[in-house]
């Protein structure tokens, strides 16, 4: 394959941005080249036939050939458009931000099928969602596992003792809960040692333990889903050392607040 | 050791910073300015001075211009009740040529972007509400690109001026001149169609 000239795969679009006069670089994510970066020709001209195929988040089939230094896109077609994810600011910006984070967490030319999957699984349920926010959660965890960066849930980080149905705590750097004792013993952690509540670590482990079809069913209460938010939020933002910029984008959109993050249209 | 002289160097430094231009077409252009005459160096001198010194933005549409508010806010044969929002300067030229539109413009400078940390605090977004919150306007025309940023745009305008109960259009999206529906997206191809049109 590495002495073919062209050389075909299905990808989606992770992010995308101007090059020269009229062209423009595409990161993809494929399944068995992982994250490639491209250049789509003359994408910008209105009558160019790739444009429409070379948008973000377009799931499409890429006939690419190899360039000197970036390869060149020379035939894009589309296999899914998500289009309801375009017609819908909330959930145009949840797919900007898994986008985002699957970009941040996998290197260049890194193959993981179940990582295509997953993404090509979560931009289809942001489009039909009626709590987004909860799918956002459960794609971060199935991220995490498939990175390699799963959160221990069960089993305290420290003493290694089953986690109890009390008030744990969060360790970021320690990659998942400590149990009150070992807490209470001293344990520190540099990076936001925080309590998290039964119901939120049940979630969670819920979340990492049941299908989406299962988890999609759960309801829950704007604090709770808020609570989720920032124990993710801190171990995400521990993990890539830096914050996302889309995080910064959905807290703006929310502003005006919307009730549990559903939109009604 | 130092073989090209210092000016020489600072010119090349200077061109390669702009859009599209490396550091080999920047020592081409630098070698073609020396070897030609003053008078054509100085006018490009010239004329990048007046660019910085005498352009700025219109205080009403943020347009470019020379006098604020620009010519296209002053002139009082254009329809007042319309405005029409768009991302760039540029587009505001593109829609100029077409003829078809005599209105107001209203210029952003970007799209919302949230891969590129653009929010709407970054955009002419706030001066826009305020112009149509006068009252005297009764369409905006959102033309902000077919991109995924550009409608992100359009949609939160659209959510922030519904409270103002005015008419607020899209630019239709469809084919373009001399294209070829065997190459369409499906995602052009089905507005196309859901914005056809009685012949």
């Amino acid at each position: 394959m590495s002495r073919e000239r062209l050389y075909r795969t299905e990808a989606i679009v992770l992010k995308r941005s101007d090059f020269g006069e009229a062209d423009r670089l595409l990161t993809l994510y494929t399944p068995e080249l992982g994250k490639i970066r491209v250049i789509a020709k003359g994408a910008r001209k209105p009558t160019s036939r790739k444009s429409g195929h070379v948008e973000l988040f377009t799931h499409a089939q890429f006939l690419i050939a190899r360039g000197r230094n970036l390869d060149i896109v020379t035939q894009a077609e589309t296999i899914h458009a998500f289009r309801s994810l375009r017609e819908d600011l909330l959930r145009a910006s949840y797919a900007y931000y898994v986008a985002e984070l699957l970009d941040r967490f996998v290197e260049d030319g890194v193959e993981n099928r179940p990582l295509f999957d997953l993404l090509l699984a979560v931009l289809d349920w942001l489009g039909a969602s009626s709590d987004l926010a909860l799918t956002a959660r459960f794609y971060e965890l199935r991220l995490l596992t498939l990175s390699g960066y799963q959160p221990q849930l069960f089993q305290c980080v420290n003493c290694r003792a089953t986690i109890e149905p009390v008030t744990n705590f969060f360790a970021p750097a320690h990659g998942g809960v400590v149990c009150p004792r070992c807490y209470n013993g001293g344990l520190r952690d540099d990076n936001g040692l925080k309590a998290i509540s039964l119901n939120a670590l049940k979630v969670l482990r819920f979340l990492q333990t049941h299908d989406y079809g299962v988890c999609s069913r759960l309801r829950l209460s704007p604090g709770l889903h808020r609570e989720l938010e920032a124990v993710m939020q801190r171990y995400i933002t521990y993990i890539l050392e830096r914050n996302l910029k889309s995080v910064a984008f959905l807290r703006t959109l929310r502003q005006p607040p919307l009730e549990g993050e559903s939109s009604g249209n | 050791m130092q073989i090209t002289p210092e000016p020489v160097n600072r010119l090349i430094e200077e061109l390669s910073r702009l859009p599209g231009i490396g550091p080999k077409t920047a020592s081409r252009l630098t070698f073609y300015l020396l070897r030609a005459p003053v008078e054509q160096a100085l006018a490009l001198s010239e004329a990048i001075r007046q660019l910085k010194e005498r352009i700025t933005f219109c205080e009403v549409c943020y347009n470019i211009t020379e006098v604020s508010p620009c010519p296209l806010c002053r002139d009082e044969r254009r329809d007042r009740t319309q405005i029409c929002v768009v991302e760039e300067p540029l587009d505001v030229l593109a829609l100029e040529r077409t003829h078809a539109y005599h209105g107001l413009y209203h210029v952003l400078h970007g799209a919302i972007s949230p891969v590129e940390g653009i929010g709407p605090g970054d955009l002419r977004i706030a001066e826009l509400l305020k112009r149509v919150q006068d009252g005297s306007i009764t369409e905006v025309v959102l033309a902000t690109n077919p991109t995924l940023e550009g409608e992100a745009t359009a949609m939160y305008l659209e959510r922030q001026l519904a409270p103002l109960k005015i008419r607020i259009t899209r630019l239709a999206r469809g084919l373009p001149v001399g294209g070829d529906l065997e190459y369409a997206d499906e995602i052009t191809l089905a507005r196309a169609i859901e914005g056809r049109q009685a012949m």
